[in-house]
C-alpha cells in the first residue's frame, strides 16, 4: 500500500519537476502528468469497513470487509474486498485457503436471488413473490398441524406435540437468529427439530 | 472446547487425534505451531491418514478408523500400569475412590443389565453405593475392590499394547513411543491438549471416544489447566451456538431438556432435576435449574407464563421418545410419517448417510421450504443431473419453496466459536436481489401463523398466540433486540438472596448475568449461560479490546465467552488442594486466604473454601467422573466396539456387533455388510480437504479452482493389488450405493495388519455435489450406514466398508 502511494506521489511530484526544465519544454511533462493520472488509485481507498467473522469453520477468524457505499448511512453497499483482521487475537490477521476466497463465496454466482416454487411433478423452479411464499408456508403449515396436532397421548396426559412437521436449522446461523428460530419453532410445539450438530 | 484456540500457545503435548487441524483448522493450528516454536511442545498425530497435521508432527501413528477406544484405554492403561498418574489430582477431583454398587459387572463386552432384544440397558447397577448419610461412599485410600479407580483397572487391563496393535493395527513400537510422551504429562508441571474433531464423533460410539480421552486427560491431572483440556475443534461457524440455545430435538437452550410424557407437570420435571449434593458441602450448580427454566419459559411467553400455569409449562411438547434427531425424522419421513420440512442453511441431501435413503425420503413429502443463501442440492433433489442425481422429476410430487437468505457479509450478530466465544460481527453489503435475513423470515412465518390462527381458531393456538414478541418491528426484529432477549432482563426488581438491600437489577432493566435469575417469574432470560453477553455494560460480544496480562492467551476483554465470561472451564483444578497453582509458571486462578483470583474468572464460587467445595462444581459430586454412572446409554466406562461395519470381528467381544446399544432401524440393519466381509473388503472412511468448506466453496470459482474434482484416496499397495492407475477412474461401491471417482493413489495411506489381516483404507472426501462451480461429483453418503452414535446420533460416517474396482472413464 505505501509503495503503491509513495510511487504515484513521486510521480506527480516528478512530473510537476519536469514542466520546469528542459524536457518539460519539449512537452514530456504533459506526458507524465497523464500517466500519473491514470495510475489505479488505491482500491481500498473511499470503501467502508465493518468487522466481521468467517462462516466457516469455528476457529471464527476475524475478517474486515470493505464496502463501496455505507450501509450504516442507509446506502447500498457493495463489498469489493475482504481480509483478515489483524486485531484479532486468533488469527491475528492471516487467513486459510477458504477464508482468503470468501468475497468469491458473498459473490457466488449461484447465490439465490429470490423466492423460487417447484410445483409436484414438474421439472423446474418458477419466480414467486415472497407474499405467496410466506402465505403458502403459513397455509400449509396450519392445516398439517391443526390436522395432526396431539394434544393428549393415550394415557390422557398433556403433550401438546406436533411430529408431522420439521425443522432443520443451520451451522452458520447467528445466536440471534437462533433463538428467534426456536422460539417460532417451538411455540408450534413441533419436535422434529435439529441443527447440523447432530452430525 | 474446555479452553481456547489462543490457550493451545501455552502447552507442552498436543495430541490430534480424531481431527486434522491443519487443513480443517489452519489458523486455529497455527497456535501448535506457536507451541512448538516457543515453548518446544511436541505434537503427536494418530490418524489413518498420513495428514497435512502428521506432517509436521514429531510422532505420527496410524490407526485404523473406529477404534480409538481401544487406544485410548490402551494408554491408561499404560498410565496405570507405569504409575503415570498425577495421583493427588485424581485422589481430590475425580470419582476415582467411590466406590460401585454391588450388582455391576462387565463381561463379553457386556455391562450389566443388557437388554438384548431392546438393545438397551437397564441401568440401576451403574451407581455409586449411598451410605446412611444420604452422600456416596468414597474410599479415600483407593483400597476397596469396588471402588472406581481398581474397577477402571480392571476394565483398561485387556487393552495392552499387543492388544491395541491387534485391534488398531498401530505396530506395538509406534504404540509405545505415543504412551511414553503421553505418559510424561502426568507430572503437574507438564500439560497435553487434546485436539479432536468430526474424526470422534461420527461413530456409533464417538461420545464414548471422547470420554475415554477425557479420562485420560483427569488421570494427568490436565483438566482446568492453561495448555490443557478436552478440545473439540466444532466442524462450523456457529454449530456450539446452535447448540447451546438448544436447537435439537430434547433440548432447552442453556442444555436444559425438553420434558418428557412421563412429567405432567412442573413438579413432575423438576423432580428428576433436583441434583442433591452427593458429597456434603458441593455447590451442584445444576441445583438452580429451575431458576434458569422459569425464566426460559418467562423469555418465551411473557406474562401469559405465570405461576398459577407452572409458567405455561403445557406450552412445551412433550417427548414420547429419546429424541428426534434428524436420523429418526428421515426415517419417519421414509415411512411417510412427515408432511412438511422446513431446512434453514442446512444442506440435508448431502449432509446425511444412504443418499439414497435421504431422496426416497424427500420424494415423499408435501412440502419442503429451503432457506439458504446458495442454490443447494437439498433444494434440487428433485432435478436429475444424470448419475449424480439420478431422479425422475415427474414421479417426485414434493412441492419445494426456495428462500434467498442473507450471508454473514450482510447480517449482524453473534457466533459462539469452538472456544465458547461469542463473537459479535456487523453486516458489511447488501443482500444480492430480494435476499432476506433469516430473523425477517422466521418473523414473517410466525406472524402469518399467529394470524391464521387469530382468524380461523385451529389446534391449541395458546403458544403461538401467546408467544412473547417484544420487537419494535415485529415483522423484523433486530439482532440487538433478541441478543438483549438471551440476556435476560429484570421483570421486577432483583436484589441479593443474601442481602436484600443490594439491588442487582431494576426492573425493566438488564440482568448482569445468570447469578441474578430467579424462579418466582421475575426474571426472563433466553438462554441462562449466554447470561451476561448484553447486559446495562453494554454488547460485551462486540468488544474489542486486546490485552491480556502476562500473555497467556486469555483475552478477557475480547468479546465474551460462556459461562461469565470464563475463558478455561474448570479452572479451580488448575490449582491444588490448598489453591496453589500446580505449575507456578501456569498458574490461572489461586486461592489467597480469602477468595479466589488470576487471570481468569474463577470456576468456583469466589469465597469458596479450597478443600470444601469441589472443582467440578455442576457436577452432584464436586468431582469429575471416570465413571459416569447410568448417564451413558452404552455403559459407565468405554469399551472397544467396532463398527457397525467392520473388516475384523471384534477380538475381545467376539459376539458383540458394533456399539451393542446403538439403535438400529429396521431395514437399514440389512443394509449393513458382514463383519469380515468378503463382499465388501475394504475399511472406507470420509473427510474434508483444506481447500474447501463442506458443500459451500464449491460455488466459490476460486476454491473450484483448487480443488475441481472429487476423488478417491488409496495406498499404493491396493493400487497394485486391483491393478488401479495413478489418477485412473474407479468404481466404489458398498452395500447401498456406488461412485464413481479419479484414484488418488498415495503414500498417506498403508494397509495395516489388524487381527493378523491386511486392512486396505479408501478415503472418500465430501465436498462435491451437482450444484456450484466445481465438477459435479458424488460424495461419501452415498456409500455411508445410516446408524448413528448410541448417545447422541451423530452418524457412523467415518467407519464403513466398500469395494473397489477399476473401471474406464466417463465418457466425454
Amino acid at each position: 500500500m505505501n509503495i503503491e502511494l509513495s510511487r504515484r506521489a513521486f510521480l506527480q511530484t516528478a512530473g510537476a519537476g519536469l514542466a520546469g526544465t528542459t524536457l518539460g519544454a519539449l512537452g514530456f511533462g504533459d506526458i507524465e502528468a497523464a500517466h500519473a493520472a491514470a495510475i489505479r488509485s488505491f482500491k481500498l481507498a473511499n470503501t467502508t469497513e465493518a468487522r466481521n467473522t468467517c462462516p466457516y469453520c469455528s476457529v471464527a477468524c476475524g475478517v474486515i470487509l470493505y464496502s463501496k457505499g455505507d450501509l450504516r448511512k442507509g446506502e447500498q453497499a457493495e463489498i469489493t474486498h475482504i481480509e483478515g483482521d489483524t486485531d484479532h487475537p486468533t488469527n491475528r490477521g492471516t487467513l486459510c485457503p477458504k477464508g482468503s476466497a470468501l468475497l468469491g463465496f458473498v459473490k457466488a454466482p449461484t447465490r439465490l436471488q429470490q423466492p423460487m416454487i417447484r410445483k409436484p411433478g414438474a421439472d423446474k423452479f418458477e419466480p414467486t413473490t415472497w407474499e405467496d411464499a410466506i402465505d403458502r408456508i403459513a397455509r400449509l403449515m396450519k392445516d398439517d398441524r391443526d390436522q395432526n396436532f396431539v394434544a393428549t397421548n393415550n394415557d390422557g396426559v398433556t403433550v401438546n406435540r406436533w411430529i408431522t412437521t420439521g425443522f432443520l436449522a443451520a451451522s452458520a446461523t447467528t445466536n440471534e437468529t437462533a433463538f428467534e428460530t426456536y422460539k417460532v419453532v417451538r411455540s408450534t410445539g413441533m419436535l422434529v427439530f435439529d441443527n447440523q450438530a447432530r452430525v | 472446547m474446555t479452553n481456547s484456540w489462543t490457550d493451545i500457545r501455552n502447552t507442552d503435548l498436543v495430541v490430534i487425534m480424531g481431527g486434522n487441524a491443519a487443513e480443517a483448522h489452519p489458523c486455529g493450528f497455527k497456535w501448535v505451531t506457536e507451541a512448538k516454536a516457543n515453548r518446544g511442545a511436541k505434537l503427536i498425530v494418530v490418524d489413518p491418514r498420513y495428514t497435512r497435521s502428521a506432517s509436521v508432527s514429531d510422532l505420527y501413528a496410524p490407526i485404523r478408523q473406529g477404534t480409538d477406544i481401544a487406544f485410548l484405554l490402551g494408554l491408561i492403561n499404560y498410565c496405570i500400569e507405569n504409575d503415570k498418574v498425577q495421583r493427588d489430582y485424581v485422589k481430590a477431583f475425580t470419582n476415582a475412590g467411590y466406590v460401585v454398587k454391588q450388582g455391576f459387572t462387565y463381561q463379553d463386552g457386556l455391562f450389566s443389565g443388557y437388554d438384548e432384544a431392546k438393545r438397551d440397558y437397564d441401568k440401576s447397577s451403574w451407581d455409586y453405593e449411598i451410605g446412611a448419610d444420604g452422600f456416596a461412599v468414597v474410599d479415600d485410600t483407593l483400597a476397596n475392590p469396588r471402588c472406581v479407580w481398581n474397577l477402571l483397572k480392571n476394565h483398561v487391563a485387556v487393552y495392552t499394547p499387543e492388544m491395541v496393535e491387534r485391534i488398531c493395527g498401530t505396530p506395538k513400537d509406534k504404540f509405545l513411543k505415543v504412551a511414553e510422551m503421553v505418559a510424561e504429562c502426568s507430572s503437574p508441571t507438564k500439560a497435553m491438549t487434546s485436539m479432536y474433531a468430526l474424526g470422534w464423533t461420527q461413530h456409533s460410539k464417538g461420545s464414548q471416544n471422547i470420554r475415554a480421552m477425557a479420562m485420560l486427560q483427569l488421570i494427568l491431572g490436565n483438566i482446568g489447566v492453561r495448555g490443557g483440556g478436552m478440545n473439540a475443534l466444532r466442524g462450523h461457524s456457529n454449530i456450539q451456538g446452535l447448540t447451546d440455545v438448544g436447537l435439537m430435538s430434547n433440548l432447552l437452550p442453556g442444555y436444559l431438556t425438553l420434558p418428557n410424557e412421563k412429567e405432567p407437570d412442573l413438579n413432575a420435571y423438576m423432580s428428576t432435576r433436583g441434583f442433591k449434593p452427593l458429597r456434603p458441602n458441593q455447590m451442584s450448580y445444576w441445583q438452580n435449574y429451575r431458576k434458569f427454566f422459569v425464566s426460559f419459559q418467562k423469555a418465551m411467553y411473557g406474562s401469559a407464563a405465570t405461576p398459577e400455569n407452572d409458567f405455561a409449562y403445557d406450552y412445551l411438547p412433550k417427548l414420547d421418545v429419546p429424541g428426534y434427531d434428524v436420523l429418526r425424522a428421515f426415517d419417519m419421513m421414509h415411512q411417510g410419517k412427515i408432511n412438511l420440512y422446513l431446512c434453514q442453511g442446512f444442506n440435508a441431501l448431502q449432509a446425511f448417510p444412504n443418499k439414497q435413503k435421504i431422496t426416497a425420503s424427500l420424494s415423499k413429502l408435501k412440502l419442503l421450504v429451503v432457506m439458504d443463501p446458495l442454490a443447494t442440492e437439498t433444494a434440487r433433489f428433485w432435478e436429475n443431473h444424470g448419475a449424480h442425481n439420478d431422479v425422475d422429476p415427474s414421479a417426485i410430487q414434493t412441492e419445494v419453496i426456495e428462500l434467498p437468505s442473507t450471508c454473514f457479509a450482510e447480517d449482524d450478530g453473534s457466533l459462539t466459536n469452538s472456544g465458547r466465544w461469542l463473537q459479535w460481527h456487523w453486516a458489511g453489503g447488501t443482500p444480492p436481489g430480494e435476499a432476506k435475513r433469516d430473523t425477517w423470515i422466521m418473523a414473517q412465518i410466525h406472524l402469518r401463523l399467529k394470524e391464521l390462527y387469530r382468524g380461523e381458531g385451529g389446534a391449541f393456538p395458546d403458544p403461538i398466540l401467546n408467544l412473547h414478541w417484544p420487537y419494535a418491528d415485529p415483522g423484523d426484529p433486530t439482532a440487538e433486540e433478541i441478543a438483549q432477549e438471551i440476556n435476560g432482563r429484570a421483570l421486577a426488581k432483583v436484589t441479593d438472596t443474601a442481602d436484600p438491600t443490594k439491588v442487582l437489577a431494576e426492573a425493566g432493566k438488564l440482568l448482569p448475568g445468570f447469578a441474578a435469575l430467579r424462579d418466582d417469574g421475575s426474571t426472563s432470560c433466553g438462554c441462562w449461560i449466554y447470561s451476561g453477553c448484553f447486559n446495562e455494560k453494554g454488547n460485551n460480544m462486540a468488544r474489542r479490546d486486546t490485552d491480556d496480562p502476562d500473555e497467556t492467551g486469555a483475552y478477557l476483554k475480547w468479546a465474551f465467552s460462556w459461562p461469565a465470561n470464563r475463558r478455561i472451564l474448570y479452572n479451580r483444578a488448575s490449582a491444588d488442594l490448598n489453591g496453589k497453582a500446580w505449575d507456578p509458571d501456569r498458574k490461572v486462578i489461586e486461592w489467597d486466604g480469602a477468595k479466589w483470583s488470576g487471570y481468569d474468572v474463577p470456576d468456583i464460587a469466589p469465597t469458596a473454601k479450597p478443600g470444601e467445595v469441589g472443582p467440578f462444581i455442576m457436577n452432584p459430586e464436586g468431582v469429575s467422573r471416570l465413571f459416569t454412572r447410568g448417564m451413558m446409554r452404552d455403559g459407565p466406562f468405554p469399551a472397544h466396539y467396532e463398527p457397525f461395519e467392520s473388516p475384523i470381528v471384534n477380538p475381545v467381544a467376539p459376539n458383540v456387533r458394533g456399539n451393542p446399544a446403538a439403535r438400529v432401524f429396521e431395514g437399514d440393519f440389512r443394509q449393513f455388510a458382514e463383519p469380515a466381509s468378503a463382499e465388501f473388503p475394504y475399511a472406507a472412511t470420509s473427510y474434508r480437504l483444506t481447500e474447501h468448506f463442506h458443500f459451500w466453496t464449491k460455488h466459490v470459482v476460486v476454491n473450484a479452482v483448487m480443488q475441481p474434482e472429487f476423488f478417491v484416496e488409496i495406498s499404493e499397495q491396493l493400487a497394485a493389488e486391483k491393478g488401479i492407475a495413478k489418477d485412473g477412474w474407479v468404481r466404489v461401491w458398498s452395500k447401498r450405493g456406488s461412485v464413481t471417482a479419479k484414484a488418488m493413489v498415495t503414500k498417506r495411506i498403508k494397509p495395516l495388519t489388524c487381527d493378523g489381516k491386511t486392512v486396505h483404507i479408501v478415503g472418500i472426501p465430501l465436498h462435491w455435489g451437482f450444484t456450484g462451480a466445481a465438477k459435479k461429483g458424488f460424495g461419501p453418503n452415498m456409500l455411508t450406514p445410516y446408524v448413528g452414535d448410541a448417545n447422541i446420533e451423530t452418524p457412523e460416517y467415518k467407519a464403513f466398508l466398500v469395494n473397489i474396482e477399476p473401471v474406464s472413464g466417463p465418457v466425454a
